[in-house]
């Protein structure tokens, strides 16, 4: 879909998947974003969850998306958000609206500050996180 | 549905707030201990009428802990309540008091933050600390481990700034209005002793010239963390009638929860504070005109704006206007967190969220001195747990 990031040292907390939501990592390594689908509620879900929710419906089913969305919110933040993350500041944690519905939490790459504002379009990066079987879900603007 | 007014805030414990312990660590349940003593001496209660305790966490033991504290304490107790809504749990543990006394439970009941650090053990375990990514949960299997705390979406100041970048998107956003919420509070700090910024006033320009922390947040608009600790003493009518001070009755209250990391949230400008405001005036047969202080968790100046919204004082998206227009201070007309609130009081642990209740309950009982609200006879506290997406509710009524 996109090139990935420049490498990053790999001394941040990073995913420990679990048998639930490995599809989703999965996908990523495959560069594809994979969600939850629950055909009782026709509702599109993330994080992955054992049921629905609100309905608590079993149904859940994997599917393949295009990962692309609109900016919902984020900010930049001047000072690291934890200490693991000194010297990554400033990070622009983002909120993704996917186009399917759900939301995701993801930090916005390969952008000028000035040109980043709520509602924008954007689109997938997938950072494979060396030394690790790790890829992480970031986003850029999509024009 | 609801209480009906007869519970009492009595007594009240707060040490004062400091940003470097100037005295030697306590442990929590001796932190209770001299909690409650003073919380009941100022009631003019006796330990032995205590029946009920409403507690957090305490650094002793991860679980049982209510039957931890009472045995320390001595006390037999008919009720024993734990609350887990971060900023939101004291207030949510008055009204749990309040309901258990009406239902009668308990006639006494003690509800404490202590919040001054503890010692450390001699051998501390390896690893980091539960605390290390603040209140986001590193532990496996955790949705924020695993989603959120990888890309930095960690602690409050990401998700509250997030927050605001929304508002000022969906509405405008008006960096002055929100840095005078800040200096308003300042100023019945500087009118409160116990107060961290007791005679430090700051300005407008002060406040948008501190460093920005996280977009669109500034420093000055943010809490200090602080040590300290708070305790309450929640009596039923006939204990309260022959207590020390005039009882601060809890009329009304209100309490939903939502969601723990605002990136789910259903919509992140519609604060779980909306339906709990209403069934708080609604319970307390109250109206907003009829308020005379508002009481309400600040961790942030926008947790301010929008709690002013979302409680009916103004319509939705004319909290700006509206913060400009009135005098926050203890002397406005508009009078908001008088005890200068945790971004002037400041924010010791669950006590901060505490802050909040011991202040309506000061002005009510007529204690507030150089901040008293004149004629104080009902005030609106909010506690606020998480993201906006913990809210709490309540009334007190002066007779």
């Amino acid at each position: 879909m996109t090139a990935d990031t420049p490498q990053r040292p790999p001394q941040r907390p990073l995913p420990t998947p679990i048998d639930r939501t490995q599809p989703f990592w999965d996908g990523l390594r495959e560069r594809q974003v994979r969600i939850q689908y629950s055909p009782s509620s026709d509702r599109w879900v993330f994080y992955p969850r054992s049921h629905a929710p609100l309905t608590l419906a079993d149904d859940l089913e994997w599917r393949d998306i295009s990962g692309e969305g609109t900016l919902y919110t984020y900010t930049i933040a001047r000072r690291p958000t934890a200490p693991d993350f000194t010297g990554d500041e400033p990070q622009i944690i983002a909120v993704v609206e996917l186009d399917e519905g759900p939301r995701l939490t993801s930090t916005l790459v390969n952008v000028e500050e000035s040109a980043i504002s709520v509602g924008m379009r954007v689109r997938p990066v997938f950072e494979d996180v060396p030394g690790t079987e790790t890829t992480l879900l970031r986003y850029e603007p999509a024009s | 549905m609801g209480l009906r007014g007869e519970a009492a805030i009595v007594g009240i414990a707060e040490w004062k707030p400091e940003r470097r312990p100037t005295a030697p660590p306590i442990f929590t349940l001796e932190q209770w201990a001299q909690l409650t003593r003073e919380a009941l001496d100022d009631a003019g209660i006796d330990p032995a009428e205590v029946d009920g305790i409403c507690a957090t966490n305490i650094r002793e033991s991860d679980s049982f802990v209510p039957s931890t504290i009472t045995e320390y304490l001595g006390m037999q107790v008919n009720f024993a309540e734990v609350v887990d809504l971060g900023g939101a749990s004291c207030a949510a543990m008055v009204w749990r008091a309040a309901a258990a006394i009406e239902l009668g439970l308990c006639n006494v009941v003690v509800i404490a933050a202590p919040s001054w650090p503890s010692p450390r053990p001699p051998n501390p375990p390896n690893g980091p600390s539960s605390w290390r990514y603040g209140a986001s949960s590193a532990n496996y299997g955790s949705p924020q481990a695993e989603f959120d705390i990888p890309y930095g979406n960690v602690a409050q100041n990401c998700g509250y700034a997030q927050i605001a970048m929304k508002y000022g998107a969906e509405y405008s956003y008006d960096a002055e209005a929100l840095a005078k919420i800040a200096v308003d509070q300042r100023v019945s700090a500087n009118h409160n002793p116990s107060a961290v910024f007791h005679n430090v006033p700051i300005t407008i320009e002060d406040v948008l010239n501190s460093p920005m922390i996280s977009d669109p947040i500034h420093m000055l608009e943010i809490v200090m963390p602080c040590v300290g600790g708070a305790a309450i003493v929640v009596a039923g009518k006939d204990v309260a009638r022959r207590s020390k001070h005039r009882p601060a009755w809890i009329s009304g209250f209100g309490e939903r929860v939502l969601h723990k990391t605002p990136t789910y949230a259903e919509d992140m400008l519609s604060t779980a504070l909306i339906p709990a405001a209403d069934q708080a005036f609604d319970m307390a047969g109250r109206s907003r005109e009829e308020v005379d202080l508002i009481s309400v968790y600040d961790c942030y100046t926008i947790t301010v704006l929008m709690t002013i919204e979302d409680a009916g004082f103004c319509p939705r998206s004319e909290g700006q206007p509206f913060v400009r227009e009135h005098d926050l201070s203890f002397q406005g007309d508009f009078p908001c967190n008088t005890h200068g609130g945790q971004l002037g009081f400041g924010q010791a642990g669950l006590a901060g969220g505490m802050s909040h209740i011991t202040e309506g309950a000061r002005q009510v009982m007529r204690r507030g001195e150089d901040h008293q609200v004149p004629d104080a006879d009902v005030a609106f506290i909010t506690g606020n747990g998480g993201l906006m997406s913990e809210q709490v509710a309540l009334i007190l009524e002066g007779d």
